[in-house]
């Protein structure tokens, strides 16, 4: 911390989280504080911590809802393990989330909402911010940030119920001022949302957001003001990106660069339900959707679009991958290609809706009847989604067969800025169907990639009929053990096949040494954030993240046997490692967590260091 | 894309197809006697008829003895999962509505396990056709009573009888609002030629059901109806702008007291008083009296109960996808990517 002129303190990240009930607008203010944050520039990543109830009693620890918002001068590659800053809006949001709360850490509580009521339904006896300890740990500004919104608006026409909304604008407007950020954004935020709709309700908005900031003018002299210097981030367009809207893109990118036509097909369901939307918003791009009555009808549809000719894709979380494991089957049976999205959340059964975990890879590797083997890729952050999803894409058509794609609710609704990928660096996949001159054999295969080219409805003289019953080569019904057996082979040689696609391992650090730190999915920001620190301070400590779970890469086994040990962080119970440990014989030291929510970079640091000095 | 079959029949137009055109050489193996042979037979001299390509037909089934029935036909075929050939057909006529999507199903695979996806497809109007063999049994799982049994019937897995109140297929169907409903029999190949055209010519979601013995688990159960010695006093047959008749010499007639209908005897009631057969008759209950007649009190109609237009699913998506495209234009892969917001870092 190196004091800087004009009163700030500079900082190279700042961790801020707003948290209050869920009606109070706090994922509102984080994604505002975030989209000013990377104009700045300034690395960002978020994560918005939610409830499953929409609108859970007011007051209650049940109803807080909570944005986190990590934004740095350096690489910012997770959400920030503690806040250095927290908003609270009512007692049950500081009850909550003080805890996490850094040691003199500043800690904004609005007054209004700590009465009797209140307080009482957050399980405490007394006012916590009458408690001089409190004080004493930490930076506390208690303001009474709904009465101030409302004095803001002492003129303004609209009800008092209306003013009370604006309130979260007015913590706003003060954390922009005790991080010297823009208003600028905001306001255009503001003017475009409600400016023609419901020009006083923008301008109410815009006058308790200055407010907010005027409020930190006031006292200033008696106060720190933190500044987070532009990040160096590579030349380029840049846009913010969550998960779910970079799986939306990729889809589409991949589709497109096939030459086939997109069919998203879904049923609602937390938090996947976004793919659904957002693909729903691309009928201009020629991206037809559908709604189904069921998780099963959602992938019958989409094999449905597959067989046709198109590219179909279905998406789920939770329970819904079980309901979709019978159609997966019949995808693998027939050869079709096909991408499944499982956005993984806390489970078993309705579990944890809105929290993270990953706890679906065993379900993803082996979770169908019969032998059934398909590639699985996993996506590790919420750009990467993009990429993800293009790969599942080029998979599942090069090798015509069904892909399950993993990515996690941490990814889904975390977003970060990404730089735009030129669209010439995107691969075009080239998958042709199959040639209506030539006699056509439904399970002929290339040689290479073991593929069989689809013949599809519509292309004269290649009429011919699959299905779930076991087949010969020629594509006809078929009890003979022998067949059974080789085609059993063949389906796994297949997917075997793909390894030979895959890049080289991008492993962070050296190739071999003491310790390999090796995670899959979205646990790549907070593995890599904690060994390039180590590896600063000297540690011999190297990282790795799985894109691809099957095949596992070629070259997985080789960078396995030059470190000593081997530590495998997971969120779930030791999926991963237990898989390297039966293929690879590595004696791998799982690490899990399994409470909904993420790693903290400190959590993984401990581990390696504790591991390193053993 | 929102061509019809019969026009891209014209652009292709090659040798006209016959019943031939339509066989596999796969050995059928239903059980000797089973009624599926006499639908297949009608189904494959259907096609040839109807105008479109062989190549534009697809047969999508799911499980049970007529699910087997895309191997039998030589057009594009897929044996899909348990009840759940409605999800794949939505998808295919949505990838491609250029296509002629023939679902087969029966009453255990479309009402027990697949009754929910039967319900959604019938709804949203998909232009295809779907037959339902109703048999009122578990064929291939070797004689389980099934949806449409009667209360009572005895089975391996109801020895003293089910306690399921049947569903009745065309209630079901009406209930989903489905925009074509028909009935026809295995035993009357010539009737059912009959009822597949129609089916194929309505453009939206037609619902067939047909009749069907199972020769080795349930046999006989339709003979009370359609017997030679029975189908004269317990089969009607519907024909559009005809009043309701039925009988040796069309004898009797349908007339309705109130909301319920009567059997009359023709020859001692004016003709005006008879029921005239309407299937785009503008209420539902009309279509609801006809689908709850039956035995013991009334005859069996058979024949097309209900046809009426509504847009159908496949145009809908693709109207949106088309209109879209014409106010927004299309982007490229870099103008997607790009979104509403970016910014740039020199």
């Amino acid at each position: 911390m190196t004091p800087t002129t004009r009163g700030f303190r500079e900082l190279k990240a700042v961790v801020v989280r707003f948290a209050g009930d869920s009606g109070d607008g706090m994922q509102v203010v984080g994604e505002r504080f975030t989209d000013t944050s990377v104009t700045v520039p300034n690395a960002i990543a978020t994560f918005p911590d939610y409830p499953a109830e929409i609108r859970a009693p007011v007051g209650t620890i049940a109803g807080v809802s909570a944005f986190q918002v990590h934004f740095g001068s350096i690489n910012v590659l997770t959400p920030g393990d503690e806040p250095d800053a927290l908003v609270a809006m009512n007692p049950a949001a500081l009850a909550v989330h003080l805890s996490d709360l850094a040691e003199r850490g500043l800690l904004i509580a609005n007054t209004a909402a700590f009465n009797e009521e209140n307080l009482k339904m957050a399980g405490y006896a007394a006012n916590p911010l009458d408690d001089p300890e409190l004080r004493k740990k930490y930076d506390v500004i208690a303001v009474d940030i709904t009465g101030l919104a409302v004095e803001a608006l002492k003129d303004s026409t609209l009800s008092h119920r209306d003013k009370l909304r604006t309130k979260n604008f007015l913590a706003l407007g003060f954390t922009y001022w005790v991080y010297g950020r823009p208003l600028e954004p905001t306001m255009a935020f503001i003017h475009a949302k409600w400016g023609t709709k419901a020009p006083e309700v923008a301008d109410a908005n815009i006058r308790v957001l200055k407010a907010g900031y005027f409020l930190g003018e006031t006292m200033e002299h008696t106060r720190n003001r933190y500044m987070v210097a532009r990040a160096e981030v590579e030349p380029g367009t840049y846009r913010k990106i969550s998960g779910n809207d970079a799986i939306a893109l990729g889809l589409i990118a991949g589709a497109r660069k096939a030459g086939r036509d997109l069919l998203y097909s879904g049923y609602p369901i937390t938090p996947a339900s976004s793919i659904l939307e957002a693909l729903a918003a691309y009928k201009h791009c020629g991206v037809k959707t559908v709604q189904a009555e069921d998780e099963i009808a959602a992938i019958g549809v989409a094999i449905g679009a597959s067989f046709a000719g198109g590219i179909g894709v279905t998406g789920t979380s939770g329970p819904g991958i079980c309901l979709k494991s019978e159609f997966m089957g019949l995808a693998v049976s027939t050869e079709l290609p096909l991408v499944i999205i499982d956005v993984q959340r806390g489970g078993p059964s309705t579990g944890l809706p809105t929290k993270t975990e990953q706890s679906d890879l065993l379900q993803a590797l082996h979770g169908r009847h019969g032998e059934s083997p398909l590639p699985v890729v996993a996506a590790n952050s919420p750009s990467d989604c993009f990429h993800a999803a293009f790969e599942a894409v080029r998979i599942a058509l090069e090798y015509s067969t069904p892909v399950v794609l993993l990515t996690d609710g941490y990814l889904a609704n975390g977003s970060e800025p990404w730089k735009l990928p030129d669209e010439d660096s995107l691969p075009t996949i080239d998958k042709p169907f199959a040639d209506p001159s030539q006699p056509y054999v439904t399970f002929a295969r290339d040689p290479e990639t073991l593929a069989r080219t689809q013949a599809i409805p519509g292309q004269p003289g290649l009429e011919h009929r699959i299905g779930g019953l076991e087949k010969d080569g020629k594509g006809g019904i078929s009890y003979d053990p022998d067949n059974h057996a080789e085609m059993t082979r063949l389906r796994a040689a297949k997917v075997e096949a793909v390894a030979k696609s895959l890049p080289l391992l991008n492993v962070n650090g050296d190739k071999t040494g003491k310790l390999l730190v090796i995670g899959w999915g979205g646990t790549h920001g907070a593995i890599t954030t904690a060994v390039e620190t180590l590896r600063t301070e000297g540690y011999e400590v190297s990282s790795t993240n799985l894109r691809y779970l099957n095949p596992l890469p070629a070259d997985l086994e080789g960078l396995l046997k030059g470190f000593d040990r081997v530590l495998v962080p997971e969120l779930n119970s030791g999926q991963l490692s237990m898989i390297l440990r039966s293929r690879y014989l590595v004696d791998a030291i799982p690490m899990n967590k399994i409470m909904g929510r993420p790693f903290k970079v400190s959590e993984i640091r401990n581990r390696i260091v504790e591991l390193l000095n053993a | 894309m929102a061509t019809t079959a019969e026009k891209s029949a014209a652009d292709t137009a090659t040798a006209p197809l016959n019943r031939k055109d339509f066989v596999t050489p796969n050995d059928v193996r239903w059980c000797p006697g089973c009624g599926d042979y006499a639908i297949l037979n009608s189904l494959q001299r259907t096609f040839p008829e109807l105008g479109v390509p062989r190549e534009n037909f697809v047969v999508i089934s799911g499980i049970g003895c007529s699910s087997r029935f895309p191997y039998y036909m030589n057009t594009y075929g897929f044996h899909t999962i348990h009840g759940r050939a409605p999800a794949v057909a939505t998808g295919v006529k949505i990838a491609n509505p250029d296509l002629s999507v023939w679902i087969v199903t029966g009453d255990g695979d479309g009402l027990s396990i697949g009754g929910n996806h039967l319900m959604h497809l019938l709804r949203r109007n998909l232009d295809c056709t779907v037959l339902l063999f109703n048999n009122r049994i578990y064929g291939l799982t070797k004689g389980q009573y099934s949806p449409t049994s009667p209360e009572g019937t005895r089975t391996k897995t109801t020895p003293t009888g089910s306690v399921d109140h049947p569903i009745n297929p065309l209630l079901f169907a009406l209930g989903a609002e489905a925009t074509f409903i028909a009935r026809t029999v295995d035993n009357n190949p010539k009737h059912m030629v009959e009822v597949f055209k129609a089916a194929h010519q309505h453009k939206g979601v037609s619902f067939v059901e047909i009749f069907q013995n199972c020769v080795i688990f349930n046999d006989a159960t339709w003979d009370p109806v359609y017997s030679k010695e029975t189908r004269d006093e317990q089969m009607l047959f519907l024909e559009t702008g005809k009043p309701l008749r039925f009988g040796k010499d069309k004898s009797k007639g349908i007339r309705l007291n109130g909301l319920v209908p009567e059997v009359v005897d023709a020859a001692s009631v004016p003709e005006s008083e008879l029921l005239v057969h309407q299937p785009d008759h503008p209420s539902p209950l009309y279509s609801q009296i006809l689908a709850t007649m039956g035995m013991p009190d009334f005859p069996t109609p058979v024949g097309v109960i209900r046809r009426i237009e509504r847009p159908t699913y496949e145009n809908q998506i693709h109207g949106q996808v088309n209109e879209a495209k014409a106010k927004r234009g299309d982007l490229t892969i870099q103008q997607l990517l790009h979104g509403s917001s970016t910014w740039t870092v020199e």
